[in-house]
């Protein structure tokens, strides 16, 4: 019995810590403005919603990788599937869940804009090198 | 535990703390971070010391039962310390270090004092179970410590990216292990179980050093972002 809610409580505790370390990892992102190119290839208009993270994370992949960004690109793709987990879910109950949940989805799809916009640069960075070489 | 896992498992715990440590020397933090620096070099002593003395001594024996319950009061020790350091930076600013450090002592001392009182009782492995009472009863401390310097850090909108994350980091940590030995006794007869612990412990070190690798130390993020549903 006891064992039981100390399970329960403690992984209430880790959800708290999780979407707190994710929103730490998103709001580091929030600073930064999404790029003119990203804005054109992806499409995304005056800022970033949730159902524009699929489109970024799908030309994401096209980029060359950049190890800097990888685990936190997994991390913020976690929080962004228990996000959509939780909507499905909850968000019949509860219809806060739901704002709140697509404002989360929305820092995600910005951080992977912002992610998106240094691919780019690197990309162009790399091309540029070779044309000199 | 099947050795093949086991051994996969301690190759990452000590290549993630050896990184930590070479990160913090290379830019800089190694003093600045000490206390978690030091808790992760005596986290891979630690294992080593268990090493060594499972060459000699079979898994049952006296001799390593010691050498595991005493390095783990030391390593439980050591995590206490750095919470209490990261509790030191978070109220540098209030000129509360002294306040912290003392807390810190009297936390510790009332601690070791409590858990001698519980275990005086019993004479058979006095030694032994003190150690392991009190691994336990830090472990707890530094758990309610690590809850209650997140509210301080909401409280006082601390914006140090750094700070914040490996805070965040510890709170991450404390929670799985709790769950994880909760999960253990709720659930004793699946194995899996049994490797969510040392898999835990790989987590911190990593955490730590990719904070350490991204963010510089004048990294700063939106407090009102930190909260889990925002007010």
């Amino acid at each position: 019995m006891m064992a039981a809610f100390i399970l329960a409580f403690s992984l209430l505790t880790l959800l708290m810590f999780f979407v707190s370390y994710c929103r730490s990892l998103t709001a580091s992102s929030l600073h930064t403005s999404i790029s003119e190119d990203v804005r054109d290839v992806t499409g995304i208009q005056a800022r970033a919603v949730g159902r524009d993270y699929a489109r970024v994370m799908q030309i994401l992949h096209l980029c060359p990788d950049r190890p800097e960004d990888r685990s936190r690109l997994q991390i913020v793709g976690a929080y962004f599937s228990f996000l959509n987990l939780l909507d499905q879910g909850f968000a019949k109950i509860f219809p806060t869940v739901r704002e709140w949940a697509e404002e989360e989805r929305a820092g995600c799809a910005h951080f992977a804009a912002v992610a998106l916009g240094r691919r780019i640069a690197l990309n162009r960075e790399m091309l540029a090198e070779q044309v000199e070489l | 535990m099947p050795s093949g896992i086991a051994l996969a498992i301690w190759i990452l715990g000590t290549a993630a703390g050896v990184c930590f440590v070479v990160c913090s020397l290379i830019r800089g933090s190694f003093l600045r971070y000490f206390f978690l620096n030091l808790y992760v070099i005596l986290y891979m002593c630690a294992d080593l010391i268990r090493e060594a003395v499972l060459r000699f001594y079979a898994l049952d024996s006296p001799q390593y039962m010691y050498a595991y319950y005493y390095t783990d009061c030391l390593l439980t020790i050591a995590l206490f310390v750095a919470v209490i350091s990261l509790a030191s930076h978070v109220f540098a600013e209030l000129n509360l270090t002294r306040y912290v450090r003392l807390v810190a002592v009297f936390l510790l001392l009332g601690t070791a004092g409590f858990t001698y009182a519980v275990v005086a009782q019993s004479t058979d492995l006095l030694a032994t179970r003190f150690a392991l009472e009190l691994s336990q009863n830090l472990y707890f401390v530094g758990l309610v410590l690590t809850y209650l310097l997140w509210g301080a850090v909401l409280k006082l909108h601390e914006t140090r990216t750094r700070l914040v994350q490996m805070i965040l980091s510890l709170g991450l940590y404390f929670s799985a292990y709790a769950g994880s030995y909760a999960l253990v006794n709720v659930a004793p007869k699946y194995e899996t179980v049994h490797y969510i612990g040392p898999i835990l412990g790989c987590f911190l070190p990593i955490s730590w050093a990719l904070t350490i690798m991204r963010h510089s130390e004048e990294a700063r993020l939106t407090p009102a972002r930190l909260v889990a549903v925002p007010r």
